[in-house]
């Protein structure tokens, strides 16, 4: 964010700007490739819509999530989920859903969150290395400029004051209270904490499994793919991984919402964010 | 509050965001599927795999090892995928007699074409190698394979210069046209220590589900790559020409073919 110019601000209706323009592309390109990654690798998922924890599929465990499709004692199809052994109905959503034809099809994740829509392994293929290409360019691009803008030391890093504010941000952040006026300028620990997260924490950790779990780059080190387990722990490890990048989301999406959804959404698309006078404020 | 400061501008901005979002969700939800069938899309998605190809291949040195488990880490029994039993009635004569009239053929851009009973591929020096197999599908499975290397026969038959693709023709008909399976591997694969021609798994004589009497093991690629019940091989310096032209059968129909990924 780049600092504060109090009569520029009014001069553009007590806005400024919020978020510089390669952050806003960055931003948008990381969401239509997560998106795109998201669904192609639950279509990828469904080609074996299982996981496991070791070096192989097949080690004498059985597998620690599975869905699948049986007939119940009256003949009904229904879809099962298992994890750690303990077994679900979910039948219309995991194992059992409208196939493209609209009838019930044995599938592991249903057709409306996978991409392609019906079970197509080799183009959920080609959609996932594709946009995966985009995610690891577009966050080497990130990593540059975050660097070499200070944007990472200026505006992520969580300062001294941040650390001491952690009790009273999490108290502002369960009673949906959000920073106003000049505080608003700035992330909140939380906000900083769950960036640096997300950035450099799961979106690493989720490319990396994504390596560990192709058998020409398992070859680059001897048995690095130990470290984590072995290939199907790692296969685990990024499901868990997308999955936590989806709640990551969620809670975003609900933050921007509940702290002025228009003046967020324009922040990241125009660059402009409104910050409202104190007087405002208060009323 | 907010809304108070709303001016008539900025109402109609947020029609237009609002259109857009609902305009990008839904193009998203079925423009997608409309995407992966035209063809100027699926080029641009077929770029990532040169992308792909090209960066391993930079990345990993030449003789880069998968890598190899103990027997710890066997699994107990090895799955079969695909092919368990080629409905062809040559491929069962020649199971029938346990394989004793098999003769593998190495023709194409070589120098020293040569036919090769399973007794004389037993006879050239051998690797036993303990290894993951990982399918496209995602699951993994670890097997103990034994082989004579594909380069031993390289070095017998001598691959000439223009020979860029070794390509493996197998009994097993993949439909009712009788559309065989095959598949190819460019010379840096074939000249690789761990690339086999398997004919033992686990200590037993390659069972028939799993690619009897000779299937390639190798090992820096996808199982699909991994052709069962090897009848032919052929060096080629173009794939175009061979069936579907994409050179394997899993490739006709819309895989990569480098399969390292």
């Amino acid at each position: 964010m780049p600092p504060y110019d109090a009569a520029a601000a009014r001069a553009q209706g007590g806005g400024y700007r919020r978020h510089t323009w390669p952050v806003r592309l960055m931003h948008w390109i990381n969401v239509l490739a997560f998106i795109v990654l998201l669904m192609s690798g639950l279509q990828i998922f469904n080609a074996h819509p299982a996981l496991y924890w070791g070096k192989s599929s097949y080690n004498g465990r059985p597998p620690i999530l599975q869905m699948d499709a049986h007939m119940d004692t009256r003949g009904n199809p229904v879809g099962v989920t298992r994890i750690f052994g303990h077994e679900f109905n979910t039948t219309g959503v995991l194992g059992l859903s409208a196939g493209m034809d609209g009838q019930p099809t044995e599938r592991g994740f249903p057709a409306w969150i996978t991409l392609p829509s019906q079970q197509w392994l080799a183009m959920a293929r080609r959609w996932h290395f594709f946009f995966a290409w985009v995610l690891v360019i577009n966050g080497f691009a990130y990593f540059t400029y975050t660097l070499a803008s200070r944007h990472l030391s200026r505006d992520l890093m969580p300062t001294l004051a941040d650390w001491r504010s952690i009790g009273q941000s999490i108290k502002d952040h369960l009673r949906l209270r959000h920073a106003q006026g000049e505080a608003a300028r700035r992330y909140n620990v939380l906000q900083k904490l769950a960036y640096l997260g997300v950035i450099f924490g799961l979106f690493p950790l989720l490319i990396l499994m994504g390596w560990a779990m192709s058998p020409g780059l398992d070859a680059l080190f001897p048995a690095w793919v130990d470290v984590v387990g072995g290939r199907q722990s790692a296969r685990t490890i990024h499901f868990i991984v997308a999955w936590t990048l989806v709640a990551f989301v969620f809670i975003h999406v609900f933050e921007v919402i509940v702290s002025g959804f228009w003046n967020n959404l324009r922040s990241m698309i125009s660059g402009r964010y409104r910050i409202a006078d104190e007087k405002c404020a208060h009323e | 509050m907010k809304s108070a400061h709303m001016n008539s501008r900025e109402s109609s901005r947020r029609h237009f965001l609002q259109r857009a979002l609902a305009a990008g969700g839904a193009l998203l939800l079925s423009g997608c599927d409309q995407l992966s069938r035209s063809s100027w899309f699926t080029r641009m998605l077929d770029s990532a795999e040169k992308l792909t190809f090209g960066a391993q291949r930079l990345l990993l040195p030449r003789k880069a090892m998968a890598q190899e488990f103990t027997a710890a880490d066997l699994s107990p029994d090895f799955r079969s995928n695909g092919t368990s039993n080629p409905v062809n009635p040559l491929y069962q004569a020649l199971a029938a007699n346990r394989f004793a009239d098999y003769r593998l053929q190495i023709g194409g851009l070589v120098a020293q074409p040569r036919t090769y009973s399973l007794d004389d591929l037993k006879a050239l020096p051998s690797r036993t190698q303990i290894t993951r197999h990982d399918c496209v599908e995602g699951w993994s499975a670890i097997g103990k394979w034994k082989g004579v290397p594909l380069s031993r026969v390289l070095e017998q038959v001598q691959p000439q210069p223009s020979a860029r693709y070794v390509v493996f023709y197998c009994a097993d008909p993949m439909d009712d046209l009788g559309t065989r399976y095959y598949e190819s591997i460019d010379m840096e694969d074939a000249w690789h220590v761990q690339t086999l021609l398997a004919y033992e798994l686990n200590d037993q004589p390659l069972p028939i589900k799993n690619g009897a009497p000779i299937r390639m093991r190798v090992e820096r690629q996808l199982g699909y790559k991994m052709a069962k019940y090897v009848m032919q091989i052929e060096l080629v310096e173009r794939l175009d020409h061979i069936a579907g032209g994409k050179g394997g059968y899993w490739e006709d129909q819309g895989y990569e073919w480098y399969a390292g990924i």
